[in-house]
């Protein structure tokens, strides 16, 4: 779903403020700050995609 | 041997003892193996073979308790080697369901991915195994073989509350229909022909975790699990997850005999010595008389039988046919029917045997 590699318009990408932990949607070219708290490094969010698992 | 009805030879009585008990002395029990061979005796005249019809007039079994979950009975006239059989088959053989695999889809909170599927595997599901078949890896995933699970978890803050702080097993959602993963995807998972409600034997309540209330997870706000588990049918000799039993044992009958009359001050000491309160004491007139009151208690200790000459007096046996059996099942069957499960399996592995060794 959110894979999205090289898709040709640039989507925007959600990322987690390193201090509130706020969401924050960036598009390329937007500066690196929360929003919440203009905290001025974020982090990936996990991927979605599904992984396997033994449970053993 | 022939042997005459009316005039049954009898061993001696040692011999009786050694045949039928096994002694627990201070130092070690003795006499402890079982006496297979047919010819044992014949210097007395005494037939040991083993004969149905003496095990149909010996053998009995006593439920002492029973409940939804622990059963505890005595089963009397076999041998050793086969209530083992039993206990090893309820442990590794008989078939439940459990978590087996697990697609994750997401999961921010501290317990590693590998760690949570391991906790998902080992919770107990409610689901009679006997209305599932096997299911090999190669073979795809149906409404018969597996049963899906779904986790999907958000931990959020509400004014000073925090919502799913900790994620309980009861959260462990069963999907009928099978699974719904991959997203945005023809091919699922699992391929049902029809819904699992369907299937005949399934409760009316459903599939659940047999317990609501396990901890599966703990999470902090902001913090999401999002899952899925495909329970298969297996064994416990494939892993101790699919074990139907928290644990399943024996021991033999306890016997405790007083060798002479233990009177006033040896007889408190007695009393004293058990910590089990095996001995009670008896007001003969104005004499206190020791006398065995609870057997079944002894665990065999041997504190009774340590220190000065206390060997002599009191001796502690084993009954060798005499099994005291506790089953306490994790849930998914009664223990009444796990043991029963036991012994369609024993008796399986029997006629295997039988048409391996028939021409």
């Amino acid at each position: 779903m959110d894979g999205g590699m090289g898709a040709p318009p640039p989507e925007p990408v959600t990322y987690l403020c390193g201090d509130c932990g706020a969401d924050n949607t960036l598009k390329p070219g937007d500066v690196i700050q929360c929003r919440e708290c203009g905290y001025r490094i974020l982090y990936k969010k996990r991927t979605r995609r599904i992984v396997q698992f033994e449970a053993r | 041997m022939a042997t005459s009805d009316d005039e049954e030879p009898k061993l001696p009585a040692h011999l009786e003892l050694q045949r039928t008990r096994v002694v627990c002395a201070a130092d070690a029990p003795s006499y402890t193996e079982s006496v297979q061979y047919s010819g044992a005796y014949m210097a007395y005249g005494v037939d040991n073979s083993l004969r149905l019809e003496d095990f149909r007039k010996n053998h009995r079994v006593d439920i002492v308790s029973l409940n939804e979950e622990d059963i505890e009975f005595d089963i009397v006239g076999i041998d050793a080697a086969i209530a083992n059989a039993f206990r090893r088959i309820l442990i590794a053989e008989v078939p439940t369901m459990a978590i087996e695999k697990v697609y994750i889809a997401n999961n921010t909170s501290v317990i590693q991915d590998e760690v949570l599927a391991h906790r998902l595997g080992l919770l107990p599901i409610k689901a009679d195994p006997r209305l599932f078949d096997y299911k090999s890896e190669e073979e795809n995933a149906n409404e018969k073989n597996t049963i899906v699970f779904k986790l999907d978890v958000v931990c959020t803050r509400k004014g000073e509350r925090i919502m799913n702080g900790s994620v309980k097993s009861d959260q462990m959602k069963w999907l009928p229909e099978g699974s719904e993963m991959p997203f945005h995807t023809k091919s699922k998972f699992t391929s049902y022909g029809s819904t699992q409600e369907n299937l005949a034997g399934i409760s009316s309540e459903g599939i659940t975790i047999m317990y609501p209330d396990i901890i599966v997870a703990k999470l902090r706000p902001g913090q999401a699990i999002e899952l899925e588990g495909h329970a298969t049918k297996g064994i416990g000799k494939t892993h101790a997850k699919w074990s139907p039993v928290a644990t399943a044992r024996y021991r033999m009958l306890p016997e405790v005999n007083l060798m002479e009359e233990i009177q006033g001050k040896l007889a408190e000491e007695l009393v004293q010595k058990c910590p089990v309160g095996v001995f009670d004491i008896e007001d003969v007139g104005s004499v206190k008389k020791a006398k065995v009151a609870r057997p079944r208690n002894c665990t065999l200790c041997r504190e009774c039988v340590r220190g000065d000459g206390w060997d002599k007096r009191v001796q502690l046996s084993r009954v060798k046919n005499h099994f005291i059996f506790t089953i306490e099942s994790t849930g998914a069957l009664r223990p009444e029917i796990l043991f029963t499960e036991a012994i369609k399996i024993l008796n399986e592995k029997c006629q295997r045997i039988l048409t391996e060794i028939s021409f």
